[in-house]
């Protein structure tokens, strides 16, 4: 075989390496999520979902575990949205030039390369002991927050980005002012990108289990949280837990209490990717 | 015309920009407060270079050794995982794949990555696990080689995706002037634009490799708690985010000496993850300058 055939060999070979080792990763999740239904959908009932924590693995229930998820994602957008949009305005629309701005942008990017568990810390020092907030909700939620700032930042940043500039010179022209500018023309232009983003920053805080767990959030909450000050625990905290133990009957709820964290991350990433299709569609400037 | 109001929005917008800054202040303060309590009474030298973690026992040690073996064999592993699939994937997708199958696989991807980590843990340990024992005979229930494995494949989307963007970047020319001298895609791809897209490719690695150091769940479920120096990917290890997370689990009085050993060993994290980074961005920004 001459070099000539022995090269061609190595591309046509390699068509085939790359096509296996791409569908790899996904073949892996397919097998892990078809095990995962199948260890848990039997075990999903309303029962399932509106039971309390217990000790017996059959009676235990995901209701303390949701409605905390539910409480976190709340409280979290309340918080990051407004801090992080208008961070994110004020880099992409003010402060371009400025020795500030290029800090602040040096400074996010060093933050998104920060590990979870980290932020975990600076929530037990400041949140819990510091402003007193002990491992509540609050607490819970502000850690949250500044862990996903940088993404809100970004995706932000990059929706004003594609804002054309004839918009901008436009609204001038009318006689707006930079503010009248920003707000009637740029962000109603750019707000598909930034929710789409804003979407993506939420499901990552409502997968997130480090950070909750070192600020004290429980795994045992015994009551449904009524109230932000309230101790809680959180579905990936919750399936931690119930991972941890020897007993198969409780890897059974844990399966269970997975299917139903991934439907819930999977149906907010389906939005946003649906967002962002449409959103991209629309703007053909 | 202008409002006085705009000044004062400008000046709340900036303040939002300053949370970041704070945060940042936030993390070093509270790593450096705490860990110096921690290092006021137990010198650096112990820190450093005793071999054993003990400080939830009778016998306290604190060398923080056999979490950074933890920590380093399940992140190798994790790379050796990565690295390859992840640059086949790029090359593949960048230089083989026609537009449609890229634009489809791409976000398909990036799914993996979406994953809620704690997922993971769960599948190293109920499906990689016993998988690996079937073969490899004594292997323990928690060991470093599934949590690696698993923490791999997470993290392939985070050098395809990358790795992939730096080769598409590739000016076309130095393709067809490969192509032209009678070049297969294969030789091209390997020879040509994977060598120009090197720094591109170099910070996809380095950024995996900081996400895996950082990584908490699958190593506090797959890998085990136990700090043991040692290299043997069989074994059952804890990395430092596992014993964070391992200490909050229980109830930790503030001062007491486990309080301060999660900071100790937090701070010990971000030094390598901060590092990290910066090499990355600094190498990102000479790529960047080389090309335009």
């Amino acid at each position: 075989m001459s070099n000539n055939d022995l090269n061609r060999l190595f591309d046509k070979a390699f068509k085939y390496v790359g096509i296996c080792c791409t569908f790899f990763g996904l073949v892996m999740l397919v097998i892990f999520i078809a095990n995962i239904l199948m260890d848990g959908l039997q075990r999903i009932d309303w029962d399932f979902l509106t039971n309390l924590p217990s000790r017996r693995a059959e009676k235990a229930g995901i209701l303390t575990a949701w409605t905390g998820t539910a409480w976190i994602l709340g409280l979290t957008a309340i918080i990051s949205i407004p801090l992080g949009v208008a961070a994110g305005i004020y880099l992409q629309e003010y402060g371009k030039k400025n020795r500030f701005a290029y800090i602040v942008e040096l400074n996010i990017a060093n933050l998104a390369g920060v590990p979870s568990v980290i932020y975990g810390l600076l929530g037990l020092e400041i949140f819990v002991r510091t402003l007193q907030f002990g491992g509540s909700l609050l607490a819970g939620a502000f850690t949250l927050a500044l862990l996903i700032l940088p993404i809100i930042i970004v995706a932000t940043r990059e929706a004003l980005k594609a804002v054309p500039n004839s918009l901008r010179e436009a609204s001038y022209g009318m006689g707006a002012t930079k503010w009248q500018t920003i707000w009637y023309q740029i962000l109603p232009a750019a707000s598909g990108g930034i929710l789409t983003g804003i979407i993506l920053a939420l499901s990552r805080a409502v997968g997130e289990t480090a950070p909750l767990i070192v600020i004290g959030a429980l795994a045992y909450v015994p009551f449904v949280a009524q109230h932000p000050m309230d101790e809680f625990t959180v579905l990936p905290i919750q399936i931690f837990n119930w991972v941890s133990r020897p007993q198969p009957a409780f890897l059974v709820n844990g399966a269970a209490a997975i299917v139903i964290l991934l439907i819930l991350t999977f149906v907010m990433n389906g939005v946003a990717v649906y967002l962002r299709n449409k959103w991209q569609k629309k703007i053909s400037w | 015309m202008k409002r006085p109001g705009e000044k004062i929005i400008e000046k709340i917008l900036a303040l939002s920009g300053m949370v970041t800054i704070l945060t940042t202040i936030g993390i070093i303060w509270v790593l450096v407060s705490e860990s110096w309590g921690f290092f006021s009474e137990i010198p650096l030298s112990a820190f450093l270079f005793d071999t054993e973690w003990t400080p939830l026992f009778a016998q306290k040690r604190y060398g923080i050794l056999p979490l950074l073996s933890g920590t380093l064999l399940t992140t190798l592993i994790a790379i050796l995982t990565a690295l390859p699939l992840g640059i086949i994937i790029a090359v593949y997708l960048s230089e083989y794949a026609d537009k449609d199958f890229r634009r489809t696989v791409k976000p398909a991807l990036e799914i993996l990555a979406a994953v809620p980590t704690v997922v993971y843990g769960f599948f190293a340990l109920t499906v990689v696990t016993p998988f690996l024992q079937t073969f490899i005979p004594g292997l323990g229930t928690f060991n470093a080689l599934s949590a690696g494995l698993v923490m791999g494949i997470m993290i392939i989307p985070v050098v395809s995706s990358l790795s992939e963007d730096a080769l598409y970047a590739v000016p076309k020319s130095l393709r067809e002037a490969s192509y032209g001298m009678g070049a297969t895609t294969f030789q091209t791809s390997f020879k040509v634009v994977v060598p120009a897209a090197s720094s591109g490719i170099l910070v996809s690695v380095i950024l995996a490799i900081a996400r895996a150091i950082g990584e908490t769940m699958v190593v506090a479920i797959a890998a085990g708690q136990q700090p043991t120096l040692t290299l043997d990917p069989r074994d059952a290890v804890e990395t430092i985010t596992a014993y964070i997370v391992q200490v909050s689990m229980g109830d930790v009085q503030h001062g007491t000496m486990e309080y301060k050993t999660i900071f100790a060993a937090g701070a010990t994290l971000f030094v390598f993850t901060f590092l990290l980074n910066n090499v990355s961005f600094w190498i990102k920004k000479k790529y960047q300058e080389k090309y335009e």
